[in-house]
């Protein structure tokens, strides 16, 4: 069961949870049938790029249709816009300058199975996430072909997707204008050099780098410039922490007394070449390798240690771009028998560095608390 | 129940297969239970067990009805959250 995941996830879980296969998928490890919540097991991180049939699955609704690129198109509109339009994938593809970028999706709650005392959610371990060339028009040239109008606050995303009954809030999210006016910010129609699989929001998501997966808006089929702020179950009441206990940035018009959407990821780390509980023979060096990534500072530095006291920078790998994994590796000797505690520590090129105890929140979000992963030397 | 068949009936039938392998305790309160598959695969009950003590359950099956819209009576929860405490709730301490 260690392979799939850390033995700290609810104990419920990790009996439910086992490798399966979705259609044009690699099997993943799958926490919830309907709707679909697969991970992506360790292995696929010890590359910078994560391939897209092992890309991680996350949907709040269990209604997701199989969009056909014929009957697709995107409204673009919205009070605050000047013109009301269709883009059909064509016209997404032809009319607008492609960009590209590579950038970390991350779940809010990736790791959220780790917290303690657990929370209730989608008891994720370390895999929901992954990192991938996204390309795409800017969002910011769609919206000036719409004119946005001076009063312009926020800009609204829903996709095909939509609960089992029509009670249910439909899955939409907003973004503050000026990140939606951001040159980074895109329409990706494209991931790692494919069309995007239906699982990850064929035929285009939204693609907002360093912020969390939840704006990433999958199967767009509108986008809405407005005036106010979108009220919408999935903004106001999900995805919130409490106010001023992480040095994230605000989403302004979105704040309440009480608390705040979350925004960007933490800076963060994984630790891909070790498993907890490996014995290593005597003399061989334990390579310690991994993936560090952040907000959209770029990581700064890695450091590895195995006591817990003493840390040494790894070598970092190359650069790319600043909402991307950064590998990370580090070459320790062994040259005494015994126990060893690994641990990876990542610092943003901004200063933020990884915490040592978990900051605590109902939702279970921004988990990056320092691994320990023991080792016995033999 | 008929509502539920229907839900079944409509869902991917790939999927379906699968899903129907996740089976619930047999206890009492599992067919009131059984209600939350209008929306979601059993799985979400052991997934997040066992760390609900009742009132846990209670609120995550409030929160199923007045946040999500779950067709669940009212008069069902105590039922439903009983069943999850008994069955996939935090073991008492002992």
């Amino acid at each position: 069961m260690a392979e799939l995941g850390f033995s700290e996830i609810p104990d419920g879980a990790l009996v439910e949870q086992l490798l399966h296969a979705l259609p044009g998928k690699v099997p993943l490890i799958k926490k919830s049938y309907r709707p679909p919540n697969y991970e992506t097991p360790v292995e696929y991180f010890r590359k910078p790029i994560t391939p897209n049939n092992a890309f991680f699955v996350r949907w709040h609704l269990a209604a997701i249709p199989q969009v056909g690129l014929k009957d697709w198109t995107l409204g673009v509109g919205g009070e605050s816009a000047e013109r009301e339009f269709k883009l059909t994938m064509d016209s997404l593809r032809k009319d607008f300058k492609p960009a590209q970028l590579t950038a970390v999706c991350q779940c809010s709650g990736n790791r959220r199975g780790l917290f303690e005392p657990h929370v209730t959610g989608v008891e994720w371990g370390v895999g929901a996430m992954g990192n991938a060339l996204w390309r795409g028009a800017r969002l910011k040239d769609v919206l000036q072909k719409a004119g946005v109008k001076s009063d312009a606050l926020e800009v609204v995303f829903d996709g095909a997707d939509h609960g089992a009954l029509d009670k249910t809030p439909d899955f939409v999210k907003s973004i503050p204008i000026d990140l939606a006016l951001d040159e980074n910010t895109l329409i990706a129609y494209e991931m790692n050099g494919a069309p995007l699989p239906h699982w990850n929001g064929f035929p285009a998501r939204i693609v907002v780098p360093g912020w969390t997966g939840t704006y990433w808006v999958k199967g767009v089929t509108s986008i809405k410039v407005i005036s106010k702020p979108e009220k919408n179950f999935w903004m106001s009441a999900a995805y919130r922490l409490p106010r001023g206990r992480f040095k994230t940035p605000s989403y302004k018009s979105q704040m309440t007394e009480a608390n705040e959407p979350i925004t960007t990821m933490v800076v963060n780390s994984l630790i891909t070449s070790v498993r907890n509980g490996e014995r290593v023979p005597r003399g061989k060096p334990l390579e310690v390798r991994g993936v560090a990534w952040d907000g959209g500072a770029g990581i700064g530095r890695v450091e590895v240690s195995t006591d817990g006291a003493s840390w040494a920078e790894a070598r970092l790998g190359k650069d790319l771009g600043r909402f991307s994994f950064r590998e990370f590796a580090h070459s320790v000797p062994t040259r005494e028998t015994g126990a060893l505690v690994v641990m990876a520590r990542a610092r943003s090129a901004s200063g933020e560095t990884q915490v040592n105890e978990l900051i605590h929140n109902p939702a279970g979000y921004h988990h990056n608390v320092i691994q320990r992963l023991y080792v016995e030397i033999v | 129940m008929r509502a539920l068949a229907l839900v079944l009936a409509l869902a991917a039938g790939a999927a379906l297969a699968q899903e129907e392998k996740v089976v619930l305790k047999d206890a009492p309160g599992r067919d009131k239970a059984m209600q939350c598959l209008a929306c979601h695969s059993l799985d979400y009950i052991q997934m997040n067990s066992r760390f609900l003590d009742k009132a846990g359950w209670t609120a995550s099956v409030n929160k199923m009805i007045n946040a999500f819209g779950a067709p669940i009576p009212k008069e069902d929860v105590d039922a439903i959250a009983t069943y999850l405490a008994e069955n996939y709730g935090k073991p008492s301490a002992k």
